[in-house]
Formats: structure tokens, C-alpha cells, sequence
């Protein structure tokens, strides 16, 4: 199986027909590992708009655009923006006020 | 400079359906996945273009090889060539395996209930065969839907596992097309209900598929009385045909 | 670098005449968006411009449709590479919006319905270079592609062209709106490739 759309897009998941439709956190897992070794889908992250906490595996991510939009279960709000453009990962975490991670 | 992306080359290629093949891939090093992992796979044209795509591991060859299995997608852009183009020898490049939220642990010895929609039951079969290689007594079982009888993937070894001692318990659901004496039709609660682990065993859940199937059976799980938090998702996107 | 596919292209439709380097021509219009969708009612639309002063003017849906419309046809490109041809649009020059305001600022930044922004200079939104839009190929703007009204700068790439279009800010500075904070090119022209940072 595929996550996401297989339609040419640069990031290449996600929706057709309206728009509405999005993958789960779990899709952030391969970009997020350049940043990091750990897996950072099951850290568990804080909204900073609404104050909901949860593991980024079970955000709401947006993936048919020019990079990935993990928003909140909760109220809607991004929570991060990530992208694979040009040779470089981005990754804009200004929507969680934190990441916590269980140590071994 | 990261160093995630490495290069693997293709051992073995087989069809499942018409339309999903697998890929056997062997790496120089070793490498582990964990049941419903998946990797990002990389291609590169000739003018360097490049495109990355997601796929799950469908199997793992210790020590250093895994397998995925990729459902052609109509008017897709990757899938095509992987389905059709690539041959045993060639190689590509992956990222992972990754994702460490939509797994089983074959430590867990509570039961599970796999739901598994279309090409969803690719990450779902890795669950199975791992519970199969680590000997784990939890109880788990898959309900399938699936478009019709020769949509199935893994249909072969489904059939031994089913018939194997203990059995593996499948359920199918067909939506277009079923064999003489099934019903055809969209899954819906009520026939959804009476073919899984009830609520009552609490089980761990595992549903994959379209997105418009995953939220519909997520949602009818919950109203059901199953544990939210023992539900665990993975939604490939589209808005899928139920299957 | 990575390894080649040699029988791997990508996709096809890439040498047409018109097509900015590394484009792809399409017959579809494909969805992209970084959220939901929202859905707006037009009774509740509303368009606001906002100057340095603090001076805000404001259309409704009505004041909208009674500015002059034009009709016009255009190429768009995609910075996910994929391009259309000659699509059709109906909707306001942003120098209509633009006669009474008093502005000395260079930049903008548009904001939609949803919290989508894009930052855009002034040289690139007025001489009948950018429009809000409420029809295309004839038809009410659907949802999906920004309705009801959606901005439209066809010269630069569409992440530009924010669906939902609320309104726009004067800027003095250049500041980074929603993918140009990410990775993606503050200016983002498709002939000379300015995708990324």
C-alpha cells in the first residue's frame, strides 16, 4: 500500500476529489527522521492554541501541497509544517508549545 | 548531510493481484521492521527528477532484506513503474523502515483485531507474519474488505493461515463482487459487528485503508464501545471506494 | 546523487512549447491544500485590505460582484510541477481594489479563510497582474479550488494564488508567509525556477 495520493505531487500523498482528506501522523515518520535517529511520531506534543496533547502519529496531516500540514485533532490549528524541497527538510514547529519523549 | 536514505537492490518480484506486486529488497547491511512500519522509497529519472513515495513493509527477509507490496495506482505517477518497469536487479533508494506508532510488538499478548481495506491489509499482513514468526499466542484475527475475490493480495498464504494450527480467523467483505453465496456490499456496522473481536476482549485495533474507509470504521468502532485509545490508524488518503 | 532509473520518468507531457523548465503539462486540475476546507458563505464573505495606517477598507460579496469584472484566460504552474494551459477565470484586477487606498508600502501579505498566508510585492499584484477570482471555465468557483473567491497571480507559482482569500496587510518588509517561512522561494517565479530558498 501507499500513504498518500501517488499523483506526481513533490510530496506525494493526500487528497483528490475536495480536499478534506488527510493522512495520519505516522506519515510524518521519514522526514522526521533527519532530524532525528529516535522515532518522533510517537512523542507526544501539546497544542498551542488549544492545549491539547497527543502523539504526532495521531495528528491530522495534510500532505497534497507543496510539503506536509500535521494539524490538531482538536481545534484545527497547525501544529507543524514540514517540507522536502530543493535537496533540504524544513521543519516549522511553532504550533506545539512542546515534544516529550519517553527515554529507554 | 543526513545519511537516512540507502540503496537497496530488488531480489525478487511477484504478483499478488493483477494489479500488486511484490518487491523482495536486499540491503548491505542488516535491517529490522517492526509489524505496519513503512518506507519511503526514492526513484530518480534520467534528467534527475526524483520522486519520493510511501509504501509499507509488507514482510521482513532477515538479516538484510524486507519486501513491500505496491498497488498500481490508476493515473499514478511512481506506482506504475514499480508495478511494471522495474526489474530484479535494479535498485533503489529508501528511507527507514520508520514509524514506531502504527506497529505490533510481538511482546503484547493482548488480542487484536486487524481491519484492513483494499491495499490497506499490506501493513496489516506484516502484523501477521511477524505474530507468526515470533510463535505469539495473543489472539488476532483480519477482517479484508476487498473490491472482490481476485483483488485479494496474499490470498494463498491467507488460505494456509486460516487452515493452519492455531488458524488465523479471516473475515472477507466484498464490495463489488463476491464469490457464489457471499454478500456483496459496502461494510457497514452491522456487518462489521458480529465479525471481529468484540468489545467486551478490549482489543488492540489496527485499521488501514482509503481514508474515507478508515474514518467510517474508526468511528463506528468508538459508538461500539471499543477503547479509542486501543484504536490505531493509518490512512493511505483518496477518498477510496470502501474497499 | 541519487541512483538513476533509467526507465523511470517521471512524468510524461514535459517538452511542450509554453512550459516553464521543469513543469509537466496537465489536463487535470489537481487539489492541493494544507487543510480543510472551508466552506464560506457568501453572505458572510467579506474582502479587507488593511494599510500601514491602520485603514481598512472592506467589500462584501455584493460590493465584490459590482466592481468591474473581467474575463481573461491564462497559463498556471504548479511548484509541484505539474502546469494547465489557457484556464479560464472571471474576477477583479487588484488595482480596482487598490484606486482609494493610500499606500506607500512595497509588500503585502494575503490571508485566508482557513489561515493560509502568502507574502507578494506591490509589483507583482497591480498592472493587471493579479485578480481575485470568482468563476472559473464559466462556472461558480467550487470549494476545492478556493471558492468563493480565490486570489489569482498567474505569472508566479500557485502556492501564490490563495484559495479562501480574505484579505491582504501593507508590509514595508518583505516577510515570509506560509511556505516561504518553509522552504519555499520568497518570490517563486516559474521561469526562472525560483522554487525554493
Amino acid at each position: 500500500m501507499s500513504l498518500g495520493l501517488d499523483d506526481g505531487l513533490a510530496g506525494g500523498t493526500g487528497a483528490e476529489a475536495d480536499g478534506q482528506d488527510c493522512l495520519d501522523g505516522n506519515a510524518l515518520a521519514g522526514p522526521l527522521s533527519e532530524f532525528s535517529a529516535g522515532d518522533l511520531t510517537v512523542a507526544e506534543g501539546r497544542c498551542e492554541n488549544c492545549g491539547m496533547t497527543g502523539v504526532l502519529a495521531t495528528t491530522r496531516v495534510y500532505a497534497h501541497a507543496p510539503g506536509m500540514t500535521a494539524r490538531c485533532r482538536g481545534c484545527g490549528s497547525v501544529l507543524l509544517r514540514l517540507t522536502e524541497a530543493g535537496g533540504r527538510t524544513v521543519l516549522d514547529l511553532r504550533g506545539l508549545s512542546y515534544l516529550s519523549i519517553q527515554r529507554d | 548531510m543526513s545519511r537516512t536514505w540507502r540503496t537497496a537492490d530488488v531480489v525478487e518480484a511477484r504478483f499478488e493481484t493483477a494489479t500488486a506486486r511484490t518487491l523482495a529488497l536486499q540491503f548491505p547491511e542488516p535491517v529490522s521492521s517492526i509489524g505496519g512500519q513503512h518506507v519511503d522509497i526514492r526513484l530518480t529519472a534520467p534528467d534527475g527528477y526524483t520522486a519520493v513515495r510511501s509504501y509499507s513493509v509488507a514482510g521482513t527477509l532477515p538479516p538484510t532484506g524486507l519486501e513491500i507490496t505496491v498497488e498500481e495506482l490508476e493515473d499514478g505517477e511512481v506506482s506504475p513503474y514499480l508495478v511494471r518497469d522495474l526489474t530484479v536487479g535494479d535498485q533503489v533508494e529508501m528511507r527507514g523502515p520508520v514509524g514506531g506508532w502504527f506497529v505490533w510488538q510481538p511482546s503484547d499478548t493482548s488480542p487484536v483485531q486487524l481491519i484492513g481495506g483494499g491495499s490497506g491489509v499490506v501493513p496489516l499482513m506484516a502484523m501477521v507474519r511477524s505474530h507468526r514468526a515470533a510463535g505469539s499466542t495473543a489472539p488476532m484475527q483480519l477482517l479484508y474488505s476487498v473490491r472482490g475475490p481476485s483483488s485479494i493480495i496474499y490470498r494463498g498464504e491467507l488460505e494456509k493461515l486460516e487452515a493452519s494450527s492455531p488458524p488465523l480467523p479471516v473475515e472477507y467483505v466484498y464490495t463489488r463482487e463476491a464469490p457464489a453465496g457471499e454478500p456483496v456490499g459496502r461494510l457497514s456496522p452491522a456487518t462489521l459487528m458480529p465479525r471481529i473481536l468484540p468489545p467486551e476482549a478490549d482489543p488492540a485495533v489496527f485499521i488501514c485503508g482509503a481514508t474515507g474507509f478508515v474514518e467510517a470504521v474508526a468511528a463506528w468502532l468508538v459508538d461500539a464501545g471499543y477503547t479509542e485509545g486501543r484504536i490505531k490508524t493509518e490512512r493511505y488518503g483518496g477518498t477510496g471506494d470502501g474497499s | 546523487m541519487g541512483i538513476i532509473s533509467s526507465g523511470f520518468r517521471g512524468r510524461r507531457n514535459k517538452d511542450q512549447p509554453g512550459l516553464p523548465p521543469g513543469q509537466y503539462l496537465t489536463e487535470s486540475f489537481p487539489v492541493l491544500s494544507a487543510g480543510p476546507t472551508p466552506r464560506i458563505d457568501t453572505a458572510e464573505w467579506e474582502f479587507q485590505l488593511t494599510t500601514e495606517a491602520g485603514q481598512k477598507h472592506s467589500w462584501s460579496w455584493d460590493d465584490f460582484q459590482n466592481l468591474p469584472q473581467e474575463e481573461f484566460t491564462v497559463d498556471i504552474h504548479c511548484v509541484t510541477s505539474w502546469s494547465k494551459f489557457g484556464t479560464r477565470w472571471k474576477g477583479v484586477s487588484m488595482d480596482t481594489f487598490f484606486q482609494d487606498v493610500d499606500t506607500s508600502h512595497p509588500y503585502t501579505m494575503f490571508s485566508s479563510y482557513g489561515g493560509y498566508t502568502t507574502n507578494l510585492p506591490m509589483e507583482d499584484i497591480l498592472n493587471g497582474k493579479a485578480w481575485i477570482v470568482h468563476q472559473f471555465d464559466g462556472e461558480d468557483l467550487q470549494p476545492a479550488h478556493g471558492g468563493p473567491a480565490r486570489l489569482l497571480v498567474p505569472h508566479l507559482y500557485f502556492w501564490k494564488s490563495a484559495k479562501w482569500v480574505r484579505g491582504l496587510r501593507m508590509m514595508d518588509r518583505n516577510d515570509p508567509g506560509f511556505w516561504e517561512t518553509n522552504g519555499y522561494n520568497l518570490h517563486g517565479d516559474p521561469w526562472l525556477e525560483e522554487r525554493y530558498w
